[in-house]
């Protein structure tokens, strides 16, 4: 493998991954402050992360903006349960099952979409995405049960399993060889799950791969020019990014053995775009603050109502208290969207580059405080 | 070489069967931890002053408006448990264990949640409760689907799931569960009342076409409004499927005036069912004779909230309802007294059947003597009360359903006020919608979950 300077050294990959697996693995602890360490929270911000990173590595690298990438999270969900009904409720075989049959899913996409770039690229993806999502609710329903979408029952064939032990009276639960994955363990499963993955997409944008990925990004005319065939490289990068949401997908059924079409759905693909743009498109940290930040917001800030809020303004003499709750009710409960875009416009206006590119700012300002606000335009990484 | 492969197919069976050997090694302590649940159960709250109720409604999406008044129902059954406000539906319920003074001592507070009317939204939320607010039930509804998906989550989790509007016969049906309970009526329920309304009012040689909302609570309705019609000596046309939230419905009508149909019935609820038969009003289908006969317009599962929605289109159109504020029994008029006092307008028939559940748990609790799932379970199970607003009531053990009275409504003609929308047409007897709980299959499951 060809080594040049600019591609850093084992050891400073170790302590990434050393620094990125103790803030994973020690979220419920930093997370209780802000109310978010309960279980089902934490694995959304490990999945949901699982998801923005393999996203970002089709879009933050290529440049391929994939509006359509719920449906692969949605086909690895429905993988993932079919997996619990059919053979075992042990969650390995459901991770690779939807993790393959989404990258099968993403090579079929791929193959058609990656024939155009740019907008048409997105739109493409786009419809493809919301003809899944109306198949999952129309002639597919057999396979997707629609609406009320697809769950365990009491007499599914689940072979593997009744060849060892005998069907229990209630419905049984996902396991890890007999480690319930719900509640915690099933948090530290994800968690798991996510510093591999965050390890992939550290590798890939490290690698020769990756800077070929980013050419691509930077110009792709030129890179056809001079004689290098774009194409397999783009799919193999869309077929990552697709098995990475399949990933994603078949976690969120392993947590919660349910999976409906509304994954699929264009506001899930959306979804994404924002958590990584939110983040900082293109590097390496910023989707996963992204998928948190959303996540958060939507858990956490749409059960806040008027009482919760004047719990938090209570420090306030009693008529600037009412002022100020009224004034902020409309952000919070409901209307937690109006936040999150009001907050997106921000970034995007004042920090194209997302959070990182903020954090970067701030750390310069803290470094060197007197050349402060006259920086030299944003070198962005990637 | 030989070697080599030898050491490989070794050591992968070696790896298979120790990986089976280490899944029944750590599988055998849940056999013997299962029996040490009724010590503990989740979220006990018996060292805490307070007990924490989870309402989840749907706060956005189609059935928006009904989850909004679900939630003010929820909030003045809260009132009243605890001993606030003027007691409601406590002074007229019978039997009642409940002291007025929260529940076995213990102040109710509650924590609320948008469920989108999505399922996996709803769960999330849903575990947002559990896991970290610590409910001891959850509440809420408007969507069979939605419904169905929490229900089986309260079993998984062994937290109760006191439904809210749900109407398909699923959610008692082929998808009942012990920590799942309904007071709301069902589709097979709406099915016998209307009927001989139907007979008397349409005749017996009438061709029905159907749309449907495509999930759970479309598909039953469907079916048990198709038997009843069918067993009227009706013939369907059509059955078609629309998805939820579709919003325009202008290409589901146009086939309707060309197929031969001299009934329309709408299995649509919330914003889908307002638009639909405003649309279905405005193609002028009303207006029609199809076989010399008038084209007539029928919604099986009907709402106030939906009628003020579609206004003066609801005008003659029949159908059937839980409940309605216009009845004149005690329990009915000192619900809606209070309710009035603190909205300043009448409830829906979500509003009640949730203010129901909310109050019929919290009663529960008090039999039972614990909040303990499957002794609140066994307390709520073939428990009668009356004085709730529909009669003597049953809650059916054998699938969770509560047996009462249906009525069949018509839209008025001549509303005295914005929300005199409705007029009741019959009240049927709870005899009369009464059915065996083996015609929809299903099991509830066990008592005690891990």
């Amino acid at each position: 493998m060809p080594t040049t300077p600019s591609f850093p050294k084992l050891q400073s990959e170790l302590a990434i991954m050393a620094v990125f697996a103790a803030a994973v693995l020690t979220m419920p602890l930093w997370m209780a402050p802000f109310g978010a360490a309960y279980p089902d929270l934490l694995q959304k911000f490990a999945i949901y992360g699982i998801f923005a990173i393999g996203f970002n590595l089709l879009f933050g690298l290529t440049g391929y903006l994939s509006f359509g990438h719920a449906a692969f999270l949605g086909v690895g969900s429905y993988a993932a349960v079919w997996s619990f009904k059919l053979f075992t409720m042990n969650v390995l075989p459901a991770v690779v099952f939807g993790t393959l049959v989404a990258s099968l899913f993403a090579v079929l996409i791929g193959f058609v979409a990656l024939r155009r770039a740019g907008i048409y690229f997105s739109i493409l993806t786009l419809a493809l995405a919301q003809m899944s999502y109306n198949m999952a609710y129309s002639v597919l329903t057999p396979i997707t049960n629609g609406e009320t979408g697809l769950q365990l029952t009491q007499n599914d064939p689940r072979m593997i399993d009744h060849m060892f032990v005998d069907r229990g009276a209630g419905l049984p639960s996902t396991n890890l060889f007999g480690l319930e994955m719900s509640g915690y363990p099933g948090f530290y499963f994800c968690a798991v799950v996510l510093i591999i993955a965050f390890f992939i997409s550290l590798r890939i944008f490290r690698s020769p791969f990756g800077l070929k990925l980013r050419a691509i990004k930077s110009n792709q005319t030129r890179m056809g020019y001079t004689g290098f065939n774009t194409r397999p490289h783009l799919l193999f990068a869309f077929i990552i990014s697709g098995g990475f949401a399949g990933l994603a997908g078949s976690l969120l059924a392993i947590t919660d053995p349910l999976a409906g079409a509304e994954r699929m759905q264009w506001t899930a693909s959306g979804e994404v775009v924002l958590m990584t743009i939110l983040g900082g498109a293109g590097t390496l940290v910023g989707p996963l603050l992204g998928a948190g930040l959303i996540k958060y917001f939507e858990n956490i800030f749409s059960a806040f109502n008027d009482s919760t809020l004047h719990e938090i303004f209570a420090f306030l003499p009693d008529g600037l208290e009412s002022v100020v709750v009224f004034l902020v009710s409309p952000f919070v409960g409901e209307g937690w969207h109006l936040t999150l875009g009001a907050l997106f416009m921000v970034i995007v206006i004042f920090l194209p580059g997302g959070i990182m590119e903020g954090l970067r700012r701030l750390s310069r300002l803290v470094r060197r405080p007197s050349a402060g606000r006259a920086d030299q335009p944003q070198t962005q990484e990637g | 070489m030989s070697d080599d492969r030898n050491k490989l197919t070794v050591s992968r069976r070696g790896l298979m069967k120790g990986s089976v050997v280490a899944g029944a090694a750590l599988a055998t302590p849940t056999f013997f931890t299962k029996g040490a649940y009724a010590a503990t159960f989740r979220n006990d709250p018996t060292n805490s002053p307070t007990v924490t109720f989870g309402f989840n409604v749907p706060q956005t999406g189609a059935y928006a408006d009904e989850g909004a008044d679900e939630l003010r129902a929820y909030k003045l059954a809260v009132k009243h448990i605890n001993g606030e406000g003027d007691g409601g539906m406590l002074n007229t319920m019978k039997p009642l264990a409940l002291e007025g003074n929260g529940v076995l001592g213990k102040k109710v507070e509650f924590v609320t949640g948008d469920t989108q009317t999505k399922s996996d939204a709803a769960r999330a939320s849903a575990k947002r409760m559990i896991e970290k607010d610590g409910v001891i039930m959850f509440s809420g509804g408007s969507s069979s689907g939605v419904a169905i998906a929490q229900q089986s989550l309260a079993q998984e989790m062994g937290v109760v799931f006191m439904c809210g509007l749900t109407h398909s016969n699923d959610t008692t049906g082929k998808d009942k569960r012990r920590y799942g309970f309904r007071h709301f009526f069902n589709a097979y329920m709406s099915g016998a009342a209307l009927g001989p309304v139907l007979k008397d009012e349409y005749g017996t040689e009438r061709r029905a076409y159907h749309l449907t909302a495509d999930y759970t609570w479309g598909w039953t309705q469907e079916e048990s409004i198709k038997n009843t019609t069918e067993a009227l000596g009706w013939e369907t046309v059509a059955a078609v499927r629309t998805p939820l939230g579709a919003g325009d419905f202008s290409q589901y009508i146009t086939p309707v005036l060309n197929s031969g149909a001299d009934v329309l019935i709408l299995n649509h609820y919330g914003k889908d069912m307002v638009n639909s038969l405003t649309q279905a009003v405005q193609f002028g289908l009303r207006d029609k004779m199809v076989n010399g006969k008038q084209f007539e317009i029928i919604v099986p599962l009907y709402s106030r909230l939906m009628a003020q929605g579609a206004g003066e289109n609801v005008k003659g159109i029949l159908g059937s309802t839980n409940w309605h504020w216009s009845l004149q029994d005690e329990g009915s008029m000192a619900f809606v007294k209070s309710f009035g006092a603190e909205y300043g307008f009448p409830p829906s028939q979500a509003a009640h059947t949730c203010y129901v559940q909310t109050i019929l748990y919290a009663n529960a609790c008090q039999m039972a003597g614990s909040f303990a799932p499957p002794q609140t379970i066994r307390a709520l199970e073939d428990f009668e009360f009356d004085g709730m607003g529909n009669g003597p009531t049953l809650y059916r053990g054998a699938d969770h359903q509560c047996f009462k009275k249906v009525l069949v409504v018509r839209g008025n003609e001549n509303p005295t006020s914005q929300f005199d929308l409705l007029e009741v047409v019959k009240e049927v007897p709870a005899e009369a919608v009464t059915y065996d709980p083996a015609i929809f299959g299903g099991e509830l499951g066990p008592y005690e979950v891990s």
